[in-house]
């Protein structure tokens, strides 16, 4: 069943590719790009990471707004006349569907205090706090958690803030660009 | 801003340089104690460089980049980040296993001592090292640069630049 739904949405995904790189409206190109981080989002939920869900879900709708910012100075496309009545209703139906999710999803939030991943006994993070000073020798688990048992996740993270200084130089540099002027 | 003298008023140049050392101290306990206390690499990274931020607030541009150039901090980012990728391959050279606490972690004297956790302090130095100096990259490549109309196009510019065409 996770198998079919995820192939579906990577269909989805490559179909909103394609067409963000063949149409010719730069702001139906960024939506679409839009549309594929939501799917890969959905795809990650499905797969069982919902942290990397969250974090993509994230970064997409910033980049969505940011793009969208970037592009809609360049050709600006606004609808004239009245809004048509089936798109208003898909609209509140869409918001209706949210809100009824939404509200059954809060009433099966576990009790406060008492966290989803306790329930399991085979959860890291009972492990982590179990044998985590016996294991790496730190006494804050934190540190123990980021730099000994999720290194891998930390490498990750210092690379990011590298590629982004790397980014701000590129583009803001402006001494070899003079130089060869 | 005063043309003549760059920075801020009198009050605030003295407070900084009473304050300065202190600060940078304090963000090389929070590197160095990153396995024993709240903080680590991060966040002492990010208190180091806010020494260097408060020089050039206060003091004006070349005095703070006087104690650490451009370049000597680009150098510096770059060592933190392939300090911190080598601890993690000697890992694998030495254990087999990628991010292996290779380094003995629980010395006979107990665990709460400056070198107890193996590897995570000396990654907690290198993600500090790293950290400060990019953060301070960050910082100066924003305040040098500023886009200005130059015969009615809009261009980024220096400072320097700047102040040389008045």
């Amino acid at each position: 069943m996770v198998e079919l739904l995820v192939g579906v949405f990577l269909l989805f995904m490559i179909i909103g590719a394609l067409i963000a790189l063949e149409t010719t409206d730069l702001l139906s190109a960024v939506i679409s790009m839009g549309a594929v981080g939501a799917a890969l989002s959905i795809c990650f939920l499905l797969v069982g990471a919902p942290d990397i869900a969250i974090t993509q879900m994230v970064v997409e709708v910033l980049s969505l707004v940011i793009l969208i910012r970037a592009t809609i100075r360049r050709d600006l496309t606004t609808i004239e006349g009245d809004r048509d009545f089936f798109g208003l209703m898909a609209t509140l139906a869409m918001i209706c569907g949210l809100l009824i999710f939404g509200f059954s999803a809060f009433l099966r939030l576990p009790p406060f205090g008492s966290p989803a991943m306790s329930q399991s006994f085979q959860a890291p993070a009972r492990q982590y706090l179990n044998c985590g000073l016996k294991e790496t020798g730190a006494a804050n688990i934190v540190a123990a958690v980021i730099l000994d048992y999720r290194g891998y996740d930390t490498l990750g993270e210092a690379t990011v803030l590298f590629t982004s200084i790397l980014g701000a130089l590129a583009i803001l540099r402006v001494y070899s660009r003079k130089k060869k002027q | 801003m005063n043309e003549r003298q760059p920075g801020m008023s009198l009050v605030v140049q003295t407070v900084t340089r009473w304050l300065k050392g202190f600060i940078f101290l304090y963000g090389v306990y929070v590197i160095l104690y990153g396995h024993l206390s709240p903080g680590g690499g991060f966040a002492g990274g990010v208190i180091v460089a806010s020494t260097f931020i408060l020089l050039t607030l206060s003091f004006g541009r070349e005095r703070a980049l006087g104690k650490l150039g451009k370049l000597m901090a680009s150098e510096l980012d770059s060592f933190g980040a392939l300090l911190f990728l080598l601890i993690a391959v000697l890992g694998t050279a030495i254990g087999g296993t990628f991010f292996l606490n290779f380094i003995e972690k629980n010395w006979p004297t107990g665990n709460f001592h400056l070198f107890s956790a193996g590897i995570i302090p000396l990654c907690n130095i290198a993600i500090g090292i790293k950290v400060a100096a990019s953060l301070f990259m960050i910082f100066i490549i924003l305040a040098v640069i500023r886009v200005q109309e130059v015969r009615g196009k809009r261009k980024l510019i220096t400072t320097e630049k700047r102040r040389k065409e008045r």
